[in-house]
């Protein structure tokens, strides 16, 4: 066992010294002018230096939290970034994919920062203080963080309504539902996703009152496997349409394996599981990914918390499948058509009378929920089944 | 008359060729990755030399290697100490999880306390709870003769969900929207940093605990009974070396190791309790410990290149444009081309005419 010792000993001193002495060594001299915290949020954020001649390309850095090839989550958002390069030809974007929420965020963040990478976007809940770390030692460079709530003169957040898109959904499920019992494949119990839930059972109880939404949380976004055996739980129980907040279509394809529906999320889902995906409420990240990047490059962004509608085309809803019947894609449509105008909102989706799990008045007939009370919300609307972690 | 290959175990594995043959291994690993590289288009020299600079070309490479290697160092010792008994200890990813759970624990009951209480006080923390949490399989071992490898692996699904469960449930931060994950820390309750890096105070504890345990591993008593436990545990018994005495010893320190870098990571670099801490950092020290064939020495050094694979593995997307999975592909080919060059290190292969 310690036959190498005196090797690796020398091996160890030697990297050893090496690391302090570079870790340690000309601390002031070769660090980039040490960051001073942002100025006064008066001043718009510095943008790109104009330079005199042809300038180079903006560049813009993506992080994701899955693969590119997820088909949900990452994938859309991946797709914002390409349409983003094809209709800003000044643009030239890099991505990376699979970063770890924890530790490893804040690193390549950075790297991004100091390889001279002039917009961010970290498009993960867990990226919120790397972000936010970061963007306070680069102030000329525009963070945007996408779902969550901390903000810097340099750092805005951004998130859609998908709720509309998934309201909707919930009135094609609840007319499609034959046992009554839908199961709702959900990732975390954060209020993101909570919405969602109440959104979907909202939905799906207008059109069908004796109908239950039965949650099962797999706490993960993206895990394939986990997310189908989520799914056929919930089909166990007896529930014949599967929705879901996860990044794979695994519910979905769970669904098909059975002969039941589904609905899908984040993209359309219909060609993992043509014969169950009723439709899936999807996001457009590209109308926001241009209209930000241009603002920077324009230099009239503003630190900012973006949430955009299905008005404003960040979100919509997959087409329907043709095996839904013409009544219920009738009626699904004319309510698509009231959100589109704004005529919907989901401030209409979340208006009262709302009662909770208990059967509780929540929300009184004639209010609404305001903004602040849906971003922070942690109770379920009657009709769902399932617990919130306390 | 046909042709045999045979592995026939050296009696005394050459010093040379436990040298030679990882760093043959290494440059075997690079070249079938470059046959990869080339295969998708790319210039593997200019991959290579990407993935080395972005892990040591720069003072930030540098120190965020550093970042990374402290937790693969310390619950890399932990292990090793376990393995140098044959104790398979195969929950230092628990073990950290419950230290880290220990430590934010301190850290949140006590907000006003002075950075000189908080800190060792976190560090106690950590460690005790890393140790309990490794004396369950320990005890279990020593009294049941339970498999320590079955019970420490199932307990780091158990101290996973702990943690999530207290970051979604009782310990949420009331101010978060909901969102999961403690409230920060105290500034008192977070490691000192070296300059404007992140490298933080825990690099010290790995250097130190590499120190002690070479101590004791060689000149103490106790570290001759693990030893003789490690090489013949039926010699040991007749010299009247309690097993079960050194069972739950050595399972608490190594369980007490994993905890600190669970405190180190919490305290360290993320400033509080959240999902996540650690992306399977306690697994991957198995790894390190075993390549480093358990030296302490080796170990600081081994998981210094390990977390410089990992760090210099962003590059790959970064400036290269590769998929996340060639990263993982390359680490990849490199253990399975060091632990198979093991193989000849203490076996040699002969080849003999049979009739």
């Amino acid at each position: 066992m310690f036959r190498g010792k005196v090797l690796w000993t020398l091996l160890a001193a030697l990297t050893l010294v090496a690391t302090l002495v570079a870790a340690c060594g000309p601390t002031p001299t070769p660090v980039p002018p040490t960051p001073t915290p942002v100025a006064k949020p008066t001043i718009p954020p510095p943008t790109a230096t104009p330079a005199p001649t042809a300038p180079p390309k903006m560049k813009v850095a993506f992080i994701y939290v899955g693969p590119i090839g997820d088909a949900g989550w990452t994938w859309a958002h991946d797709q914002g970034r390409l349409y983003l390069e094809k209709q800003l030809p000044y643009v030239e974007t890099t991505y990376i994919e699979n970063v770890p929420e924890g530790a490893d965020a804040e690193r390549v963040i950075r790297d991004f920062a100091q390889k001279g990478y002039q917009v961010i976007f970290t498009t993960s809940f867990g990226y919120m203080d790397p972000t936010i770390n970061v963007a306070k030692d680069f102030p000329k460079v525009t963070f945007m963080h996408c779902s969550g709530y901390k903000t810097a003169a340099n750092s805005g957040t951004y998130f859609g309504k998908i709720e509309e898109p998934r309201y909707v959904s919930g009135l094609i499920a609840g007319k499609m539902t034959k046992s009554n019992i839908l199961g709702y494949v959900a990732a975390y119990p954060i209020p993101e996703v909570i919405r969602g839930i109440n959104a979907f059972t909202l939905g799906v109880r207008a059109v069908n009152p004796k109908a239950q939404v039965r949650v099962v949380w797999t706490n993960t976004w993206y895990d394939p496997a986990k997310e189908r055996t989520a799914a056929e739980g919930l089909l166990d129980l007896g529930a014949d349409v599967i929705a879901q907040h996860q990044d794979t279509p695994g519910p979905q394809q769970a669904a098909e394996a059975r002969g039941k529906y589904g609905v899908g999320y984040d993209a359309d889902m219909s060609k993992f599981a043509p014969k169950a995906v009723l439709t899936s409420p999807i996001w457009n990240w590209g109308v926001y990914y241009v209209d930000a990047v241009k603002r920077v490059k324009e230099g009239t962004w503003k630190t900012e918390q973006y949430w955009g509608g299905w008005k404003d085309g960040i979100v919509d809803l997959a087409p329907i499948a043709a095996f839904v019947p013409a009544e219920v894609k009738k009626l699904a449509e004319n309510k698509v058509a009231e959100f589109k105008t704004g005529k919907a909102t989901i401030f209409t989706v979340f208006s009262g009378p709302l009662k909770d799990q208990t059967g509780k008045v929540v929300v009184p007939e004639g209010k609404s929920m305001t903004g602040d009370e849906l971003l922070n919300m942690t109770w379920f609307v009657e009709g769902v089944v399932g617990t919130i972690p306390k | 008359m046909k042709l045999t290959l045979r592995l026939e175990r050296r009696l005394t594995p050459s010093r040379a060729l436990g040298f030679l043959i990882p760093v043959f291994s290494i440059v075997l690993a690079l070249c079938f990755g470059a046959v990869l590289l080339a295969a998708v288009g790319k210039n593997p020299g200019v991959v290579y030399q990407k993935m080395f600079s972005g892990a040591f070309g720069s003072r930030f490479g540098l120190t965020e290697t550093v970042v990374k290697a402290i937790p693969l160092m310390l619950s890399g010792l932990g292990v090793a100490v376990a393995f140098r008994m044959l104790l398979w200890n195969i929950g230092a990813e628990g073990q950290l999880q419950i230290g880290a759970f220990a430590a934010a624990g301190v850290a949140l009951a006590f907000p006003q306390a002075p950075a000189v209480v908080i800190i060792p006080a976190m560090m106690l923390a950590g460690f005790l709870g890393g140790a309990l949490w490794a004396s369950i399989p320990a005890a279990l071992k020593a009294k049941l003769q339970v498999n320590e490898i079955i019970t420490s692996l199932m307990l780091n699904y158990v101290a996973i969900y702990w943690v999530e469960y207290l970051v979604y449930g009782p310990w949420r931060n009331p101010k978060g929207y909901g969102f999961p994950g403690t409230a920060p820390f105290s500034p008192a309750a977070e490691l000192p940093r070296l300059g404007t890096s992140r490298v933080h105070l825990g690099l010290l504890f790995g250097l130190v605990a590499a120190l002690c345990l070479y101590f004791i591993l060689r000149r103490t008593k106790w570290g001759y009974e693990i030893r003789v436990i490690g090489e013949n545990p039926t010699a040991a018994r007749y010299a009247g070396i309690s097993l079960t005495r050194n069972i739950l010893m050595v399972m608490a320190l190594s369980g007490g190791l994993a905890g600190l870098a669970g405190m180190s990571e919490v305290s360290g670099i993320i400033h509080a309790l959240q999902r996540g801490i650690s992306p399977g950092y306690g697994y991957t020290a198995i790894i390190v410990a075993w390549l480093a064939k358990l030296n302490p020495w080796a170990i600081v050094v081994v998981s210094f290149l390990f977390a410089g694979l990992l760090v210099g593995g962003d590059q790959l997307q970064i400036s290269m444009g590769l998929p996340a999975a060639m990263s993982n592909i390359l680490q990849g080919a490199v253990l399975f081309f060091i632990l198979g060059g093991e193989i000849l290190v203490r076996n040699r292969i002969s080849l003999t005419w049979e009739k």
